[in-house]
């Protein structure tokens, strides 16, 4: 488990330049949901957007000294007051596109794309 | 302006505000206010309870200190103004410790809320410190011939600082009802002008309260949310943000980004303080600030 995390974290910097939407990484054969880390650094989500399936689980990774929120626009998810160096999960079960910003900084934007799984269940 | 210079700034505005900036104490001379009418109030801002970084680990023992010297005060205010941020995360157990050290003021107290006491929703803030005649948040009132609003730009926080219309039409209600002459004093918690837009400090709709108090001949405005002292002047309009009881953050444009700011242990105090502030019906305001330590 620890080494899928750091591996989608290896995978979320390195794509993060990137404006296509990564996708979060995910083991054949492993019936766990996968992970990924979405850091927030400098007043920025990191990667957004992102793809992930139903299911998946988040975590989000306050790097900053100010505290941030992980809030959605639908209000569907709340971290609520995230303060610096604390981490949040999340587990998206729905699929659809998942615009969230924070309630401290709310020129804080990003985008989770969540899409069902393969066999098209939930 | 460099963090050693911080509290040693002092200067006058043409209008004769006093702007006094030191760590030595009430600077302003108070028979200089001359008038009977006279009275103080203090501002205090950005307590930020729950807050435990290492740029101040103990904000609930500066936030006591800050209380102790108000009260230690030879002529106490006539009343004391919070504005906003009291709590860092707006959690119960740190509005109650907030209450619990704001419970033994001497002076009466006013509290606006920042956008760190409104995360998620206004109901933590408003059941620690609503007014019965404020169902909204803002209200005014006068006292010694003084005209106070005391504005709320932090309940819609899904764009930088806004007031929103109902606030608006009521402050332009509120204000066309005043005389010219009438000195006019604004609480907020964001600044309520265009300070440094890139972070956010700013209110977005906050034009049109300036264009409302324009024809008066002497404004302050009292604010909040960037944690240091900064003064502007815009016509008859003087701005003033206070300093925090819990850290300092960087001078606009200073750094990479706004946040905590970490300064050596031995001057922490002098980068925190209250404000305090003398009004009277024919004289301008004027403002002291005062550092902790």
């Amino acid at each position: 488990m620890h080494r899928t995390l750091i591996a989608a974290g290896a995978l979320a910097v390195c794509l993060a330049a990137s404006s296509m939407p990564i996708m979060a990484a995910k083991t054949e054969g492993q019936p766990l949901p996968s992970v990924l880390s979405i850091h927030i650094k400098d007043f920025k989500y990191n990667p957004t957007p992102v793809k992930i399936h139903s299911g998946d689980r988040v975590t989000f990774v306050n790097d900053d000294e100010e505290a941030h929120t992980v809030t959605s626009d639908d209000k569907s998810f709340d971290s609520e007051g995230l303060d610096g160096g604390k981490t949040w999960q999340h587990v998206f079960a729905k699929p659809g596109t998942y615009n969230y910003f924070c309630e401290l900084h709310p020129y804080m934007k990003a985008t989770i794309i969540v899409l069902p799984t393969a066999s098209g269940s939930q | 302006m460099k963090r050693s210079d911080f509290f040693e700034h002092v200067a006058w505005t043409g209008a004769g505000i006093a702007w006094s900036l030191s760590a030595s104490g009430l600077l302003v001379s108070e028979s200089a206010s001359a008038a009977t009418t006279s009275f103080s109030f203090v501002q205090i801002s950005d307590s930020h309870i729950g807050f435990s970084r290492p740029e101040n680990p103990d904000v609930l023992g500066t936030f006591a200190k800050t209380i102790a010297d108000i009260n230690a005060l030879p002529r106490q205010p006539a009343f004391v103004v919070h504005t906003g941020d009291v709590t860092h995360l707006s959690k119960p157990a740190q509005f109650d410790a907030a209450k619990q050290v704001l419970s033994s003021l001497k002076a009466p107290l006013i509290v606006l809320p920042g956008e760190h006491d409104v995360i998620g929703s206004p109901r933590g803030f408003l059941d620690a410190f609503a007014r019965p005649d404020a169902p909204n948040g803002w209200f005014s009132f006068d006292q010694g011939g003084i005209h106070f609003l005391s504005l709320v730009n932090v309940f819609n926080f899904e764009v930088d600082g806004k007031l929103g219309s109902e606030q608006l039409d009521f402050v332009e209600k509120d204000l066309a009802a005043q005389k010219t002459s009438t000195p006019i004093v604004v609480f907020g918690h964001v600044p309520l002008y265009a300070l440094y837009p890139p972070w956010g400090w700013t209110t977005q709709d906050g034009s049109r309260v300036l264009a409302a108090l324009r024809r008066f001949d002497a404004v302050t405005v009292l604010n909040g949310h960037i944690h240091q002292i900064i003064q502007h002047t815009d016509g008859n309009i003087r701005f003033a943000t206070a300093a925090s009881t819990a850290y300092p953050q960087p001078a606009p444009g200073k750094a990479d980004k706004p946040g905590p700011l970490k300064v050596p242990d031995d001057v922490l105090l002098k980068v925190l303080g209250y404000r305090s502030v003398t009004v009277a019906s024919r004289v301008p305001a004027r403002v002291a600030d005062h550092a902790l330590g």
